[in-house]
This record gives structure tokens, C-alpha cells and sequence, in this order.
């Protein structure tokens, strides 16, 4: 966790709102501004070989957007499916990915003084996608860097290094 | 102001750029014997556009070697000068570096002044050699009998009282003209004498055909010296040996029109008809952003996905309602299709884009190499999406260089085979259903295979062990399998090519090989028409549903008791009339979650892609449909066996296969285990 992403992310004077989720009994939050839209899960198509976690794709009026189930992923709370799960969908640089959560709470405003550093371990999440941790009244919310995230290899929702090396004429 | 003046630029440099490509392209096609009138109209033209237009933005380096060049066109349109090969080869020179400028100027970077110099040298030398001596015409004067109106020129060779002009003296004291462009006076009266009979607008014609003609030395062929109508159509009789003589006559590279065994004047009357419409395109045409054009397929793309959710709504509304309602949507239906046919077409363009760079690509390699080497357009009328025709280009560079380099032989190796000393360059396309087949194909001695064989054993590539022919092709387009020595002594075929084998595979195409020893190879490209639908077959394997591009199918069955063999306990072959075919289970293969039927009680599905055929057991056949293909990459990446994904008609996503990629899993018994655990 570094000071500059820190002061990045949390930079206005009055701060930075960011739309706080759940998954399992922890409380998350992300950035609002990342945040395309929040719509209930529906069908996916599955894509073939690809980690479970990807649920598949959806036709977002005309995209085709991956489902990925922060869930799953980290292994957090029960994975189900039902008319109450709800799919965060983020606009990440110019790519939309949608985010399977248990629910979402609330959108809160935080300072920079308001996010303290995260402990290197403890949460599920490496330290590396978190900004810090903040105290919203009794709860904890741990603040995630979503884009670093989802644009991570760890994720590998999009074709990096392996692809331009393929396409790369001698 | 500035950014006016910017924008007036662009369009400049553009337009000026097309003028030179224009001007390539005539110069090489032009029949050095006798030259069209409209052509040297149009190289004339093209030099004084971009003359005018460096004049006013203050080009200079441009201006000053167009003048040159304008002057030099001008005598050649007037006729005082022949159109000679030299000639052509210092105009062709000239334009590179008119492109260099042109580059300089875009890229704001310093001018070359040296290369312009070089060329205006170039061009003035050209000028005054001929001002300094009387120069012959031969066009004109090999071939009197054939135009009554020729006859005037060398009938009064009297050189000149100032200018060297003397030869034009008696037309242009008829045609008023005034001073330094007296020569776009003279051009008609230049034409006019060819066809005094039927009119200028014929005139064209009777040249054209005497072109045929004005090949062969010979002057005695019955047919001249007639009038010029006659001679339009005497070509068209005149199959003998004379007409082939003057195919004979003609520059090594053939104009870039289809060739065909009826013998140049068929050549000639197509070459007249493709101006023809060419002007009237130019006439006509606008210049769009591709851009706006793109977001217009978009959004008839979501129009025809909108349409058919309403479609499937339609078949819940009952009664009356629900007649009309289908009724109004069936027009609607005809009518988006119309519109998506009219908007998909915007974006195509006849292949000539492409093909009009090799016949020069072709005379200066085969120049450089000392080969003789005619190089054969057919089909460049035929349509392709632009995007492929731009993405086209460097592959088929690739392959056409290859061919000239080493597909062909040395003169002397061919003469040797008792072949022709001049070889021929093919470059042909051709739509065949829903694909474009461009082959580039040669009369070389075509691949060794033994030679590519041994290569590919020292390099340790996996050979089967009886490889067929094709086996043997596919090894040159392994990566690295660089080739010196393999096929000729100087270098091999393979340099590059799994380079061509990826980008024609990135744009959905495939490559194939055929080649006879001693007799040529053709390199055959498959491309979609175009990159944005694709007529499909949609198929259910367990809950999911996928498409089928209709290209890959053959047909599908449901198979008889017994026709299914199992191979090693694993492998299933479908037995239809004899033949063997792999078994590929599409919801294994894509892992679809809930359960799919078992191969007796499914349906097969026969494909074949890239000569390599197998049958994909699926659930259900829903229907054949078009569906518009949306990209997987832009939000995801790509995924292996799966060509794209399109939205139903339920607003859930199909994925589109990728049946090549479905079947390198096929031959692979290992990946076929692997995916189905």
C-alpha cells in the first residue's frame, strides 16, 4: 500500500464518494466514479475455459460484457444465485465488466484522514488491490482499488502480454 | 484561420496522393505504341492538380518538379513526344519522389531538396534532349494506314521555326489558341484525326483497337486503313497469329484488366468500358468518414437485433393484434435487411485497391532480378469489406514478391524446361457463397518437396508419416521455417510466411497451398465478405445455444444405431457412406453445464475448415439465421474455438465458433481429453 495511490484516489479536499458493498459478512467499497450502472443478475453464457470465477457474458444493450463473481474469487460469504444478487457494472478505462456482489449498501463520502492503511494480512484481498481501511460507524469497510484489480493478471480478463506477443510480426 | 487552412491541407495531400496512385496506375497499364488519348489526359491532369494546389499553399518542392513534369506530359499528350519506356520509368521515378514530398510536407518535415532536384534534373534532361533533336513518332509512324487522321503528322515533318512544335503547325494554326496552354487546344485536334468519320467520342475506340494492332510490325493486315469504326471491330475477328504477334509486342506487364484467351481486343474494349465507368464514379462520389460509416453499421447492427426481439414478442401477441402486428413486421424485416445490405455496402470496395499496386511491384522486382514476368489481374472488380482490402495489402505483397522472387524461374532455367521465357503472375479473386477467394499463382517450378521434407526434418517439425501433399505445404508456414536453400538456390519460399498465414487468419480467412512440380504454385486466400455478420446456423448443446457459421457446414444428420464407432474407448467416429469422420462433442468441448444428450440420440453436425473435416455433436438445431457478429475482445478477450459472440433474439448472447480452432481440438486426441473431464 503506498501514500500516492492513497492521495490519488482519495484526493478532494471534502473527499471521494464511493459506493460500499457486501460479499459474505465484509463490507467493501469502491469508487463511484468507476461505476457504470447496478442491475440484477440474469442468465449468462458460459465461456469455455475459463477460471470458475468468470461466470460468463451478458449483452449489455449491444456489449458483450464478462459476469465475474468477486465471490468466487476470494472465497468469501455463499455463492448463490437469486433475484436479490446484484451485478456492479464498472467501466474500467474503456472496457465494462460486471461484478457479482451479495448486496449493496450505501454510498459514503471519505477523506483521506477517514482511510487508513490496510494490515498486510487479514483481509482476503492482497494488499497490493487495497487502498485501506475505513470505519463507516461499527463496521469495517475495506476500500478496494478496483481498477488495479480487475485490470490485474490475477483476474485475466484481458489479453496482455500473451496476446501481443502472438500478433507481433517477426 | 489556421486550422481552415489545415483542413484545406489534408484534403490536399490527399487528393494529391490519389492523383499519383492515378498516375501509376496509367503508366502502367499505358500501351506504349499507342497511347490512349485519355490516358495522357489524365497523367497530364494529375501532374497540373497538384501543380495548382502546391501553388497556392505554397509548396514549393511540389511545384517546382510538377512544373517540369506538366511540361514534359504536356508534349507526350500532344504527341510530340512518344510515351517511351524510358520515360514511363523516369515519370514512375518522378512520382516516388512527388510521394516523398507529399510525406514531408504532411509530416512537417524538412524537404528533401536534393531528391527534388534529382528529379527536376531528371525530367529537364528528358525535355531537352527531345527540344534539342526531332524526334521520331513511332507511334504514329508505324501504323499511317490504320488512322486516315495520322497520316497528317508524318506526312509533314518540318521541324520547327521556334519551339520544336513544328510537327502540330497546320492544327494548331486552325485552333485558336492562346499562350502557354495552347496545348489543351491541340488535344482535340490531336483525337479528332483518328475518327473523322464517327465522331471524337469514337475515336478512343478506333485507337484502341488499332492498339491491338499497332503492336505487330507488319503493316499489311487487311483490316487497316480503313475507317476507324470498321477497325473497332476488326480486333474482335482478328484471332490469327498477327494479334497474338502483337501481345508479344507489349511491355512485360499486363494492364490490370482480366486476360482472357480471346486475345487483346477483348483486353482493349474492357479496358475502354472500366474508364468509362470509372469517370462516371468519380463523378459521383463523396468523401465519408469511415468512421461515420462504421457507426452507422453499429446501429443498424443494434436496429436488426431490436427487430428481432420484436419478432419474438410478436409470436406471443394473439388474435387480430397479433395478424397485423405480424404483417407490419415482416416489412420491417425486409426493410432493415435492405437497409443493412445498403449500409454493409458502403463499406466495400472493389479489391483493384489492392491490386493496383502489384504491376508495379511486379515490373521492379522482376526488373531488379532480370526475370521477364507478365503479371495477370482478374476479378478486381470484386467486392470486399475495406477494412480487409487495407489489412490485405502487406500479406498479398508478401506472396506476390514471393512469387515473382522465387516461384518463378530464371529465363534460362525456364527456357530450359521448355517453358516460355516469360513467366506468369496471376492475381485473381473471385467470390465464391459467402467468401472471397483471392489466389496469387505462378508458372514457376513450384515447391520442392522433398527439399521442404528434409528441412523440416533437420528442424524436428512433426511430420506424419505419410505426409500428404498439402501436409508438406502447411510446413513452409511454420514459424521460422526460414528457407534458404529449400526451395531455389538463392532463398526459400518460406521466409515470412507464418507472418501471411496469422494476419490472413486474424482477419477470418484461411491460407492454402497448391503446388505441381515444374508446373507452379497458387497460394489461395479465403477471406468472409465481410467482418460484421455472418449467415449461421444456430444449434442448442445442453442449455446453451451457439452458432454455426454456414460457410464451415457440409451437412448435419441425426446418425443411424451403429454408425458411431468408439476408437481407443474415447475417440467416437461417425461412419457416413464410408467415410470416418472425428467427433467432436460441442458441449464438452465448450463445457456447457447442464448435460447434453449422448452421441447416438444427438445430432452431428458435419464441418469442414481448412480441408479438415469433422462432425460436432450438438443437442438440437434451432434455425438458420443472420447474425451480426459483436466483439468478445472489446470487453473480455479472445477465447479459443469461439470466433465471436452475437446477441438473440431473447437478448441473451450466442457465441459464434471458430470451426478451425474447433478443430485443431479434433485432431489433437489430448486437448479432446482434456476438455472433456
Amino acid at each position: 500500500m503506498n501514500e500516492d495511490q492513497l492521495t490519488a484516489a482519495v484526493s478532494s479536499e471534502n473527499g471521494q464518494e464511493f459506493l460500499t458493498f457486501t460479499l459474505g459478512t465484509e463490507h467493501y467499497a469502491l469508487d463511484i466514479l468507476k461505476v457504470k450502472e447496478i442491475r440484477g443478475y440474469d442468465a449468462v453464457t458460459k465461456i469455455a475455459n475459463a477460471p470458475a470465477f468468470i461466470k460468463g457474458v451478458i449483452n449489455l444493450r449491444g456489449d458483450i460484457v464478462p459476469i465475474i463473481d468477486l465471490r468466487m474469487k476470494f472465497d468469501i460469504g455463499d455463492v448463490t444465485y437469486n433475484e436479490f444478487t446484484i451485478v456492479i457494472v464498472l467501466q474500467i478505462n474503456s472496457r465494462y465488466v460486471g461484478v457479482v456482489v451479495d448486496a449493496v449498501s450505501d454510498v459514503i463520502t471519505l477523506g483521506k484522514e477517514d482511510v487508513r492503511p490496510a494490515p498486510e494480512f487479514g483481509v482476503s484481498f492482497d494488499s497490493r488491490y487495497l487502498l485501506g481501511l475505513a470505519s463507516v460507524g461499527e463496521s469495517m469497510v475495506v476500500v478496494i482499488d478496483i481498477e488495479r484489480l480487475i485490470s490485474s493478471d490475477e483476474i485475466g480478463l484481458m489479453d496482455q502480454v500473451s496476446e501481443s506477443s502472438l500478433t507481433e510480426p517477426h | 484561420m489556421s486550422i481552415d487552412m489545415r483542413q484545406f491541407h489534408d484534403s490536399f495531400f490527399e487528393e494529391s496522393a490519389e492523383h499519383l496512385d492515378e498516375m501509376e496506375r496509367i503508366l502502367m497499364q499505358v500501351d506504349l505504341e499507342s497511347p490512349s488519348a485519355d490516358d495522357l489526359d489524365s497523367i497530364f491532369r494529375a501532374a497540373h492538380s497538384i501543380k495548382g494546389g502546391s501553388g497556392i499553399f505554397g509548396f514549393d518542392a511540389l511545384g517546382v518538379v510538377t512544373h517540369v513534369m506538366e511540361n514534359l506530359l504536356d508534349k507526350v499528350r500532344a504527341r510530340e513526344m512518344a510515351l517511351e519506356s524510358d520515360l514511363v520509368e523516369i515519370l514512375l521515378r518522378t512520382g516516388d519522389t512527388l510521394r516523398t514530398i507529399l510525406g514531408a510536407y504532411r509530416g512537417g518535415e524538412s524537404i528533401p531538396w536534393t531528391e527534388v532536384n534529382q528529379a527536376t534534373e531528371a525530367l529537364e534532361k528528358v525535355l531537352k534532349s527531345h527540344d534539342g533533336a526531332p524526334v521520331e513518332e513511332p507511334d504514329v509512324g508505324s501504323t499511317p494506314p490504320e488512322t486516315v487522321g495520322y497520316g497528317f503528322f508524318p506526312a509533314k515533318p518540318q521541324p520547327t521555326e521556334d519551339d520544336g512544335f513544328g510537327f502540330f503547325e497546320p492544327d494548331t494554326a486552325a485552333a485558336p489558341i492562346d499562350e502557354g496552354f495552347g496545348f489543351f487546344d491541340e488535344l482535340p485536334s490531336g483525337a479528332s484525326p483518328v475518327a473523322p468519320e464517327s465522331g471524337p467520342g469514337f475515336g478512343f475506340f478506333g485507337e484502341e483497337g488499332g492498339a491491338a494492332a499497332a503492336g505487330s510490325d507488319s503493316i499489311a493486315h487487311p483490316t487497316k486503313g480503313i475507317p476507324p469504326k470498321a477497325d473497332r471491330e476488326a480486333p474482335g475477328n482478328a484471332g490469327d497469329g498477327e494479334a497474338e504477334s502483337a501481345v508479344g509486342h507489349q511491355k512485360s506487364v499486363s494492364p490490370p484488366v482480366p486476360k482472357t484467351s480471346g486475345g487483346p481486343s477483348k483486353t482493349s474494349a474492357e479496358k475502354s468500358l472500366g474508364r468509362e465507368k470509372r469517370s462516371s464514379h468519380e463523378s459521383t462520389s463523396i468523401r465519408v468518414d469511415t468512421l461515420k460509416v462504421d457507426q452507422l453499421i453499429n446501429l443498424v447492427g443494434e436496429l436488426v437485433i431490436t427487430q428481432s426481439m420484436l419478432l419474438d414478442i410478436c409470436k406471443d401477441v394473439e388474435g387480430h393484434n397479433g395478424e397485423r402486428l405480424e404483417r407490419v413486421l415482416g416489412e420491417l424485416v425486409r426493410n432493415t435487411r435492405e437497409l443493412q445490405e445498403s449500409v454493409m455496402s458502403v463499406r466495400m470496395l472493389p479489391i483493384s485497391f489492392a491490386f493496383s499496386r502489384f504491376p508495379r511491384v511486379v515490373r521492379d522486382l522482376a526488373g531488379k532480378l532480370g526475370k521477364s514476368i507478365d503479371l495477370i489481374v482478374e476479378g478486381s472488380e470484386t467486392e470486399l469489406d475495406k477494412g480487409l482490402i487495407e489489412k490485405l495489402v502487406d500479406p498479398l505483397t508478401h506472396l506476390v514478391r514471393n512469387s515473382v522472387d522465387h516461384g518463378i524461374e530464371t529465363r534460362e532455367a525456364r527456357k530450359a524446361a521448355g517453358k516460355p521465357e516469360k513467366g506468369n503472375v496471376v492475381l485473381r479473386a473471385l467470390q465464391q457463397g459467402g467468401n472471397v477467394v483471392i489466389e496469387v499463382a505462378d508458372d514457376g517450378g513450384g515447391l520442392d518437396r522433398e527439399k521442404i521434407i528434409d528441412k523440416a526434418i533437420q528442424r524436428g517439425l512433426p511430420l506424419p508419416d505419410n505426409p500428404s501433399d498439402r501436409d508438406v505445404w502447411q510446413l513452409i508456414m511454420a514459424p521460422g521455417f526460414s528457407t534458404a536453400t529449400v526451395v531455389t538456390e538463392v532463398s526459400g519460399r518460406g521466409v515470412g510466411m507464418d507472418v501471411v498465414k496469422r494476419n490472413i487468419e486474424a482477419l477470418g480467412g484461411r491460407l492454402d497451398i497448391l503446388s505441381a512440380k515444374g508446373q507452379g504454385t497458387t497460394f489461395s486466400i479465403h477471406l468472409p465478405l465481410t467482418l460484421a455478420i455472418v449467415d449461421g446456423l444456430c444449434v442448442l448443446a445442453g442449455d446453451q445455444t451457439f452458432i454455426i457459421p454456414l460457410v464451415n457446414i457440409i451437412e448435419s444428420m441425426a446418425p443411424d444405431a451403429g454408425s458411431i464407432k468408439t476408437l481407443a474407448g474415447q475417440d467416437k467416429l461417425l461412419s457416413v457412406r464410408n467415410h470416418y469422420w472425428p467427433v467432436v462433442a460441442l458441449g464438452a468441448v465448450m463445457q456447457v453445464e447442464k448435460g447434453t444428450l449422448d452421441a447416438e440420440h444427438s445430432i452431428m453436425v458435419l464441418v469442414e475448415a481448412g480441408r479438415r473435416r469433422f462432425a460436432l455433436q450438438v443437442d438440437e438445431l434451432v434455425g438458420q439465421q443472420q447474425v451480426v457478429i459483436k466483439s468478445l475482445e472489446q470487453h473480455y478477450r479472445r477465447v479459443s474455438g469461439v470466433a465471436g459472440a452475437t446477441i438473440l433474439g431473447d437478448g441473451g448472447v450466442a457465441l459464434i465458433l471458430d470451426i478451425e480452432a474447433l478443430a485443431e481440438h479434433a485432431i489433437s486426441s489430448e486437448t479432446m481429453e482434456a476438455s472433456t473431464v
